[in-house]
């Protein structure tokens, strides 16, 4: 956006340097990229704000408040926890426990994301309609509250995993322990929140089109969490089944995460390449999608 | 107002040769169910739609220019382009200054968020600053003047405390160009007194404003200016008298003092 020092400015006015703003016709929205991603680094306090007043308002009526961060991940502990320890009795020990945990938690920053991104653009309503700024900011802070939201149940996450790593006796279903690999998942948490937040711009755009995007997501994730390696471990899958898995967008990413965070163990380079191809190629897919459709989106409302 | 500005002073907008055309659907609400059903028929329901056609006028920098017209003329449409918020689909408009938008919805887009919240949301999306927002609120939430509903969620205001919060957050920013759509037509007798007061103000200090309004007397009273808009065609433009003369006649009614407020 070129500025031009405009005439001496009257006393009183607003500013002595004038923006200059020039709209035509574009194939991206309204001006050169450069300007947008400017734009949208300038305007990504908007993002913040946004998603923590958001996650305030949700917690406001609630008894426990923000506590429910907590609460929420130590719920689901407990219910699986019932369900796997308890119920199934035993048979399947704390190896797989402490997996399923850390799968779960993922797959749910994924959901979560999805979810709320979904609602991000047709919920902005007026703010769509009558402000102009990077749309890219709405989608961006619902990732930002899914990625808030994982955060504490690492906090879960790990009281297990210490506990059976450093307290509870050594068993062919117990080999939890601390390994320097663990901070192999960093990277690997890196891929899924790439991926995730291109599932979350493909949502966000989806439901602009098709209303009833919302409605069916819950379904489709959940039959998503049963194809992919979060109730059970990435190599107890049958060979033939895991021919398939190339095609399971977010099996190598669970497959690192669970590998790396919980058995300390690096996984297989071939799942590193598959995370990597689909979390950079989803991602790329959805920016696009995204800013090619994003003109659109106050005349689709 | 104008001969606050110099002749050799560059116009605020200039728009030329103006066209908007988008694509949307006729469904109420679109859905993948229905998409389905209608690619098994070989049905469309995507229709475009020409909002504006070749549309030439400029602004000069510190007058009103007031914009009227039916229902469905591209009153709205002209206004979003203005703002940057919808792209032109040919020709080109040209905006020097910063712009802050009133346009009909108001303000408040996450109704579950307090009014406090909402000022700034929107603020920060706008672009302003953390800093120039707390300088700012003070200011913004006694214009508004809705007391200690402003820690309450919108949902619970009355349409004339949105709309007065909106006309609050907009002329708070600023601006040196103010898009307002017809912002005024809620609140009371009181707050369209201190609205209009604001206005002039900011008019004062070369502000530029395009005002779109069915009230014809606040057109009439506020603007130096005046283009009336038909099916997305400039069908006149000059002093606002001699616009609003022809546009009443058109439509084949007389000024009546109904006419003046309510078109």
């Amino acid at each position: 956006m070129p500025t031009a020092p405009g005439p001496a400015a009257a006393p009183g006015a607003p500013a002595d340097v004038r923006e200059r703003h020039v709209y035509e016709p574009t194939s991206s929205r309204l001006t050169t990229d450069r300007h947008y991603w400017r734009e949208l680094w300038e305007r990504r306090h908007f993002a913040l704000e946004l998603s923590r007043a958001e996650m305030d308002a949700t917690h406001s009526n609630t008894a426990f408040g923000r506590l429910w961060l907590l609460l929420n991940p130590v719920l689901t502990a407990s219910v699986y926890f019932l369900l796997v320890v308890i119920i199934g009795g035993g048979r399947k020990g704390p190896d797989y426990f402490v997996h399923l945990l850390g799968a779960l938690f993922a797959f749910h920053l994924l959901q979560g994301a999805m979810t709320a991104g979904s609602q991000t653009i047709v919920g902005g309503g007026k703010l769509v309609l009558n402000t102009s700024f990077p749309l890219l900011l709405l989608p961006l802070s619902a990732m930002r509250t899914a990625v808030s939201k994982f955060l504490p149940t690492l906090i879960i996450f790990f009281a297990f995993f210490s506990y059976f790593a450093l307290f509870a006796p050594k068993s062919d279903a117990n080999t939890l322990h601390f390994s320097v690999v663990q901070l192999m998942a960093i990277p690997a948490f890196g891929l899924l929140v790439v991926f995730t937040a291109g599932m979350t711009l493909l949502m966000a755009t989806a439901q602009v089109y098709f209303r009833d995007v919302s409605n069916f997501l819950p379904y489709v994730t959940r039959m998503w969490m049963y194809l992919s390696p979060v109730l059970y471990f990435a190599w107890q899958m049958k060979p033939w089944m895991l021919k398939f898995e190339i095609f399971n967008p977010i099996f190598a990413i669970l497959a690192v995460w669970g590998e790396t965070l919980v058995r300390g163990d690096f996984g297989l380079p071939s799942w590193w390449l598959m995370a990597v191809a689909w979390a950079f190629g989803t991602f790329a897919i959805g920016l696009v999608v995204f800013r090619a459709k994003e003109r659109e989106f106050p005349v689709r409302l | 107002m104008t001969d606050a500005t110099t002749p050799a002073a560059e116009p605020a907008i200039v728009v030329s040769d103006l066209h908007v055309s988008y694509r949307t659907t006729m469904e109420r609400r679109p859905t993948l169910r229905k998409a389905i059903v209608r690619l098994g028929r070989h049905e469309r329901t995507v229709r475009t739609v020409d909002a504006l056609k070749g549309l030439s006028f400029e602004v000069p920098r510190g007058s009103v220019l007031g914009v009227i017209g039916r229902n469905g003329a591209g009153k709205s449409t002209l206004m979003r382009t203005m703002a940057g918020i919808l792209p032109p689909t040919k020709g080109r408009v040209e905006v020097v200054g910063r712009t802050s938008t009133l346009l009909s919805l108001g303000v408040g887009f996450n109704k579950d968020l307090s009014g406090r919240e909402n000022i700034v949301l929107g603020a920060l999306a706008a672009g302003l600053t953390r800093a120039e927002i707390d300088e700012r609120y003070d200011d913004i939430a006694a214009f508004a003047d809705i007391g200690e509903f402003i820690d309450m969620p919108i949902r619970s205001y009355s349409a004339g405390m949105t709309s007065r919060l909106a006309f609050s957050v907009a002329v708070h920013q600023n601006p040196d160009i103010l898009l307002i759509d017809e912002a005024l037509s809620t609140g009371d007798a009181a707050f369209k007194e201190r609205a209009n007061a604001k206005m002039k103000e900011m008019v004062a200090q070369a502000s530029t404003m395009v005002l779109i309004s069915h009230a014809l007397a606040s057109v009439r009273t506020l603007c130096d200016e005046c283009i009336w808009l038909d099916h997305g065609e400039l069908v006149m433009h000059g002093p606002p008298d001699d616009v609003i003369r022809a546009y009443v006649h058109k439509l084949k009614v007389t000024e009546s003092a109904v006419v003046m407020e309510d078109l």
